[in-house]
């Protein structure tokens, strides 16, 4: 057990002929992940990595000849949000969207039209999902992180992937690390991943890695206090970040007051959560 | 990105919202030219991407072009927030029986965007938000439907509005609705939004924040940008494609990775240190990256140090080290500098930055220490 990706997800590549589509997708293949297809409009009938990956012109196409479970989304920001609305009325349960860059009110309107569907987003503007021994989906670099009962939740690319390899370093293991993103409108968010992390029985202890930027690790902290039974470490980036100031993610601001480290943590430590002052430090908090 | 009030104000013009006769002005001469042509009394402008101009003295009437002409000389030379005033408008002055507070903005937590009203316009918003709760009023706008103008007459209605102003309001409404759709706007607001002693209503101020994630098709509002207002080596990354904020420490940063690069300022602090800076260099890392954020770091004097912070992950730490190097040969740092390559090819990053004189740090605190004690030896 893990969530969200396993040895069962069967995946499509939206954007598979491209640079970024195609060195992950042979990336993703090394690690195991069960490749089903890939689409790129308008190279239908074409294969991609020696032949082993078929290419379709259209997500419902690739559906219907792969029963494909999952996508993920490397094209470019102005395609991205196309490529989220062709997945979701092709039935696809679970998009992953890399993407960097996508408009925000193009998110509003993706995110609304996605509610009403049974689709989960993961992303945009995220590195993946990762369930190690059994699949990846996106960009994290597998051999940085061991199978293991530990649960990953994360805002960030890096930073996670920092966090992932001092576990490592410990002997410490994930079952599942999501990333879901750094933009202010996202499909999934740390809510629905503690969700399910506090369901999953393989999944024993949580790690969760904020930033600057709204209010979703308050959210988070409340629901921790509140339904979970499970223990809890963090660390929230951007403690000297200026307020009005977009620190690289465009969901990292601070805006009229809201959405700074400090009210983050203190809501975190109020919930009993463990958090840590650098990254190297919260995998230690778990032993 | 913001846009200017004058700016904002042609815009809402072009979709149907009334604004006050009037241009912009760059010297006092043309300012008394403009008051000239308007025949009227004039309100003399600072157009500064700062809030707070009128309290700062840069908001003032002018009876007569004579006078429009002084004012504009006196706000021309002024610095408001640190920001010199390039530029005036000078608008028609409006005799005004209410002020109202009206725009639309993106609700982050809702993922939806907001229509905000309060007849207790004019000032600080947030001000009233914090004090008169109840004085604001919001709807929310389905992203998929749009505004839909009953949203608007409740809006009027449960602000109080004269009866006779209903239907302009509603016009201004649909019309700020297309504003923020028409140019990927993350705020589109009047403040005010006067009612006249005529009983007309007109957009007196405007102030307008464009998502950067949407300029790739709105090239108009990107050729808008005044890069007079934001720090020279904030433009100068943007050529580059790199994230890149100023800030007031000694110790640079490059890192990959924007929650990585935050988490570096903040482990800075943790050890003693301030950070001197915000750098993402993103994926990839190409030399001419590299050289590009060492030489953008560099040109702050304060720096005393500079820290480089590399997760190798699909990027790999040997070509970010070669990356170092060649910019490193380019830019000739005379500031010591702090590496710390981990993950995929560290081990071979760190022999080819062996006899590069450079400070090797195994952990991030570790490197923190080491960029703090640096700047220290320094003094």
């Amino acid at each position: 057990m893990s969530i969200l990706v396993d040895k069962n997800t069967r995946l499509l590549v939206q954007g598979i002929t491209g640079n970024e589509g195609l060195f992950h997708t042979t990336q993703m293949v090394a690690y195991g992940t069960n490749v089903v297809g890939g689409v790129t409009p308008g190279k239908g009938g074409e294969w991609v990595l020696d032949g082993k990956v078929p290419v379709f012109d259209s997500v419902k196409t690739a559906k219907e000849a792969t029963d494909a479970n999952a996508t993920v989304i490397f094209v470019p920001a102005r395609f991205a949000p196309d490529a989220m609305f062709e997945a979701a009325d092709a039935g696809i349960p679970l998009i992953v969207c890399i993407t960097e860059g996508v408009a925000v009110q193009d998110m509003m309107r993706v995110r609304s039209y996605l509610d009403q569907k049974k689709t989960r987003l993961v992303g945009p503007n995220c590195p993946g999902l990762l369930t190690p021994g059994e699949a990846k989906v996106g960009i994290i670099p597998g051999n940085i992180a061991i199978p293991g009962n530990v649960g990953v939740v994360s805002r960030s690319g890096t930073l996670t992937y920092e966090v992932l390899y001092a576990m490592k370093n410990l002997g410490m293991g994930a079952s599942t690390c999501v990333g879901i993103g750094g933009d202010p409108v996202n499909g999934t968010n740390f809510l629905d991943v503690l969700e399910m992390f506090e369901h999953d029985p393989k999944t024993e202890k949580v790690i969760m890695i904020g930033e600057i930027g709204g209010n979703e690790e308050e959210k988070a902290a409340e629901y921790i206090r509140a339904k979970m039974t499970k223990p809890v470490a963090s660390f929230i980036a951007g403690q000297t970040a200026p307020p009005g100031k977009r620190m690289g993610h465009a969901g990292a601001i601070i805006e009229a007051g809201s959405g700074a480290a400090a009210d983050k943590i203190k809501a975190l430590e109020a919930a009993g959560v463990k958090v840590a002052k650098h990254p190297e430090e919260i995998p230690t908090l778990l032993q | 990105m913001k846009l200017h009030e004058y700016q904002s104000k042609a815009i809402f013009s072009k979709y149907g919202i009334p604004i006050p006769n009037g241009r912009v002005a760059a010297t006092a001469q043309e300012a008394k030219q403009i008051a000239e042509e308007l025949g009227s009394r004039v309100v003399v402008k600072a157009q500064v991407l700062v809030g707070g101009r009128g309290k700062a003295g840069g908001v003032k009437l002018a009876k007569d072009p004579a006078e429009a002409a002084q004012l504009a000389a006196q706000i021309l030379g002024m610095e408001i927030k640190g920001l010199p005033v390039r530029k005036v408008l000078v608008d028609e002055a409006s005799a005004i029986d209410q002020e109202i507070y009206f725009s639309i903005t993106n609700d982050r937590a809702a993922r939806k965007p907001v229509m905000i009203a309060s007849a207790a316009g004019g000032i600080d918003i947030e001000e009233v938000a914090a004090n008169h709760p109840d004085k604001i009023i919001k709807s929310h706008i389905d992203p998929l439907l749009g505004l839909r103008e009953y949203q608007a007459r409740d809006v009027a209605v449960a602000m109080d509005l004269p009866r006779e102003n209903v239907k302009d309001f509603v016009k201004i409404a649909m019309g700020l609705w297309e504003v923020y759709k028409a140019t990927d706007a993350t705020l589109a607001e009047i403040n005010p939004l006067v009612i006249t002693k005529e009983k007309k209503m007109i957009a007196l101020d405007g102030k307008m924040l464009i998502d950067d994630s949407a300029l790739f098709r709105q090239p108009e509002l990107a050729d808008m940008r005044d890069t007079d207002e934001e720090a020279p080596a904030e433009t100068e990354a943007r050529k580059f494609g790199l994230s890149f904020i100023k800030l007031d420490g000694n110790i640079g940063c490059m890192v990959n990775g924007a929650g990585l690069a935050m988490t570096s300022m903040d482990v800075i602090k943790l050890f003693g240190g301030e950070p001197a800076n915000f750098l993402d260099i993103g994926g990839g890392a190409s030399s001419e990256k590299v050289a590009a954020a060492m030489r953008i770091i560099l040109t702050d004097p304060n720096v005393k140090a500079v820290l480089f912070n590399i997760f190798g992950g699909i990027t790999r730490c040997d070509e970010v080290a070669k990356g170092i190097l060649a910019a490193m040969e380019e830019v000739k740092p005379k500031v010591p500098m702090v590496v710390r390559l981990v993950g995929t090819n560290a081990e071979e990053g760190r022999k080819l930055l062996e006899n590069a004189n450079m400070i090797t740090a195994e952990t991030l605190a570790d490197a923190a220490k080491k960029a703090v004690a640096a700047t220290q030896k320094g003094n």
